[in-house]
């Protein structure tokens, strides 16, 4: 199969299909609608099943009892919808159940309006719902890594039997670029013993449950919790970095902004400034490892956000106060642009001295 | 002498103890379900889903697979099992703060949709579990820590006639209210249990049994005070029948 | 090369499908591409506009925001996107409906009547091609053929019979570049 141009929405739906995904419940609400009409014409063609559910909370939980069954399942939405599906996800990690959840993210709080941003970060990245747990949470920054994301989350989700959020803006959910989807690569995954189909002569009856009335026994649950997130944490961290070598400067920036980034600082290698970019990809677990290699040595960090700082404060906990954190950001819909984010690098640097 | 058995437990209910009040009749109707999916014989394909209130773990005590939802969310979980499983059958155990109130918009599209799941619902007219606070399906003068001067309609409103609302859906395919004040009345929702789950074996529709129960510790009753109270006073503002009945016969 | 597009006008004259097709005949020409929608309710009436990028390189932000080439359908997107270009960039203007004139001199402008030349080849809905035709004989972004190519794979086959048309419109407005002069 060639390359073909597609919406980012619809290849965040296509690349589920292809992972195996063949039940989705939805619920239309902007910049993510595509992503809902694209399943419910292309889950029949597959044997699978789309539904429109009548909210948020409902398609969540309609998602936590088909993933009970042990299927791949998944749900979309963005900002304030998925401010609803919280309670779900809090239940789907009590009950450790795989499913995806994608958030194409918009400008906030409240109703905001229905133009990028990435302003629900804290939301995805620091539990989101009650109780205390992490979710790993995925950031592609193009439509090509949409598709290799997509089918990853899957796995993570079955792996370690967690909801996995696969999180996105408006911007890349409405362009369009040319994608490919090759040949998956099948990873070698746990069977779902536990899932609940009906006994069928299998022995005793299975039980999906996030309750223990005992406190002693939901903080041993918790302990088994805490180290599944720790094994998470080690082996599922993903970043990419640009030119972060020489660099004396380094932006952090994750999903579209960091491609805007991108060009800023080749713009600014032109001037001969010594500019590279940290892009976490998983935004939980956070890649604090490149900044370990680099925090020494560098003069200073500089987070761009689509919110009013919210990554930036992982940027700092993983640097540590070896050296400078700045922040540059927009909020409510507006997207930085290369142009400012140029400058803002001449502030921090003290401009091109050549 | 041999004896013989005219009465086992019914092998759709485990062997773990109910944390029930004494009074409820929650028990009673544990009973009446496991027993109809044993005589179904369904329990191994059978999923319930517990729900959040006095019946959070039902799932301790139905023996079959069982899973637990968020507060209300019950047929939407029922939903996704279904979707997925058709071939199994799929019922929720629910209450009446959980149904009624928080889950009305969950129970009224499932039914709308016509999904194929059994929906037990138990109405005792409170909130029983977090400590006797006002229930949608509370009585019009009746006393609860949230109505302490008894439920003021022009404050209020009027307790939510579930069954009657959603007969109205064209989903539905078998609507009744029961009640487990007696064993007459016990005897008649146990039948009406049956053919709810019989119009989900045909693929009918939504199947609901809504059945009038007990509270004795919240209502400030002693047991056999609770069984009068439901006759006298339930009965009355909530009719026992059938209210939709797609697969005919009685 | 790299080539940052926005193409506005009014929803249905076909600003959003324009884009598209450049998007899609860069892609089968093996370039960078990547087409970035304004969305939500500007897109009922007003100025409905999207970002396209064509490049040797991955293309690195999709979003557009002092372009190489704005071309311009209605007045209000000529107001909102003539002091954008960039110094040296390209102005592409439907002057049947834009009534104002660029003041610019650090750009290039060419300015078409394609409302009323679609309207002369009967069916007044191509006047997109024809500005497409002249961008595209203008800057030789992707050739005229890719577009053709484009068409075919993005029309569902009941609507082939559309494809003439579009092509004449693209050609009559790439034949107006020479009559323009490259200046």
């Amino acid at each position: 199969m060639g390359k073909v141009l597609m919406k980012g929405n619809e290849v965040i739906a296509e690349a589920a299909v292809q992972a195996g995904c063949k039940y989705f419940f939805g619920y239309p609400i902007t910049p993510q609608s595509e992503l809902v009409a694209y399943m419910a014409r292309r889950l029949p063609e597959v044997g699978g099943l789309f539904l429109q559910a009548e909210s948020e909370i409902a398609a969540i939980n309609m998602v936590y009892g088909a993933a009970g069954t042990g299927v791949r399942v998944m749900t979309s939405s963005s900002s304030p919808g998925f401010s609803l599906k919280q309670e779900g996800i809090s239940y789907l990690v009590g009950s450790e159940l795989p499913a995806v959840v994608v958030n194409v993210v918009r400008g906030g709080p409240g109703l905001g309006n229905i133009q990028p941003a990435q302003s629900d970060y804290f939301q995805v990245t620091k539990g989101g719902g009650h109780g205390d747990y992490n979710i790993p949470v995925l950031a592609p920054a193009s439509l090509q890594e949409i598709v290799e994301l997509t089918s990853e989350a899957f796995d993570i989700a079955d792996r370690y039997r967690t909801p996995v959020i696969l999180m996105g803006d408006g911007m890349l959910g409405q362009m369009m670029e040319p994608v490919e989807f090759g040949e998956r690569n099948e990873s070698e995954l746990p069977e779902k013993k536990w899932a609940t189909t009906g006994t069928r002569g299998d022995g005793a009856p299975k039980i999906i449950t996030s309750l223990e009335l005992n406190a002693e026994a939901l903080e041993q649950r918790n302990h088994k919790l805490q180290q599944k997130f720790a094994r998470i944490k080690e082996n599922e961290v993903r970043y990419e970095t640009y030119k972060i070598d020489d660099a004396d400067y380094i932006i952090v920036a994750f999903g579209t902004v960091a491609r805007i980034a991108l060009n800023a600082i080749n713009k600014a290698r032109q001037q001969g400034l010594k500019v590279g970019l940290i892009r976490p990809i998983s935004l939980w677990p956070f890649p604090e490892k490149p900044f370990f290699e680099t925090r020494d040595r560098v003069k200073g960090y500089i987070a761009v956000e689509m919110s009013a700082g919210q990554m930036v404060e992982d940027v700092r906990l993983a640097v540590n106060g070896h050296a400078a954190v700045d922040f540059f950001g927009r909020t409510g819909g507006v997207v930085p642009t290369q142009e400012e984010i140029y400058q803002k690098l001449l502030s921090v640097s003290g401009g091109i001295t050549v | 002498m041999t004896m013989k058995t005219v009465f086992t437990k019914t092998n759709g209910l485990t062997d773990n103890p109910t944390h029930y009040c004494p009074g409820c009749t929650h028990g009673i109707i544990h009973r009446l379900v496991a027993e109809v999916l044993e005589e179904m014989d369904i329990l191994e394909n059978t999923i319930g889903v517990a729900s959040v209130g006095c019946s959070v773990l039902s799932y301790e005590y139905f023996n079959c697979d069982m899973t637990q939802a968020a507060h209300g969310r019950a047929p939407a979980v029922a939903t996704g099992v279904k979707r997925v499983l058709p071939d199994r059958f799929v019922f929720t155990y629910q209450g009446d703060g959980d149904l009624a109130s928080i889950g009305i918009s969950e129970v009224i599209h499932a039914a709308a949709r016509g999904e194929k799941i059994t929906v037990i619902f138990v109405n005792n007219a409170i909130y029983g579990m977090t400590g006797g606070q006002m229930a949608p399906t509370t009585l019009i003068g009746q006393k609860t820590a949230t109505t302490p001067f008894g439920r003021d309609e022009s404050i209020q409103g009027s307790p939510i006639k579930v069954c009657e609302m959603l007969a109205t859906l064209d989903g539905t395919a078998y609507i009744e209210r029961a009640s487990a004040h007696d064993v007459q009345h016990i005897q008649k929702a146990k039948r009406a249990i049956r053919k709810a789950f019989e119009a989900q074996k045909n693929g009918l529709g939504f199947s609901m049994v809504e059945i009038l129960s007990t509270c004795p510790t919240n209502w400030g009753l002693d047991p056999y005070e609770s069984l009068e109270w439901v006759k006298d006073n339930m009965i009355p503002a909530y009719p026992l029948g059938v209210y939709k009945n797609k697969q005919g016969g009685n | 090369m790299l080539e940052e597009i926005i193409i506005a006008g009014f929803g249905g004259q076909g600003v959003m499908s324009m884009g598209q097709l450049i998007a899609y005949a860069g892609m089968l020409e093996g370039k960078g591409v990547s087409w970035l929608p304004s969305y939500g309710p500007e897109q009922r009436g007003g100025t409905a506009n999207c970002s396209v990028v064509v490049s040797d390189e991955p293309v690195g932000s999709p979003l557009v925001t002092s372009p190489s080439t704005a071309i311009v359908l209605n007045n209000p997107s000529f107001e909102k996107f003539e002091h954008r270009v960039r110094p040296g960039g390209l102005l592409i203007s439907n002057s049947s409906l834009v009534t104002r004139a660029s003041k610019r001199c650090d750009i290039e402008i060419i300015e078409i009547t394609a409302t009323d030349m679609a309207s002369d080849l009967g069916n007044t809905r191509v006047a997109n091609m024809i500005l497409l035709g002249a961008y595209l004989g203008f800057t030789k972004v992707v050739t005229c053929d890719s577009i053709i190519e484009s068409l075919k794979k993005v029309l569902p086959e009941e609507k082939h019979h559309l494809i003439e048309v579009n092509k004449q419109a693209l050609n009559k407005g790439a034949s107006m570049i020479p009559v323009i002069g490259q200046s």
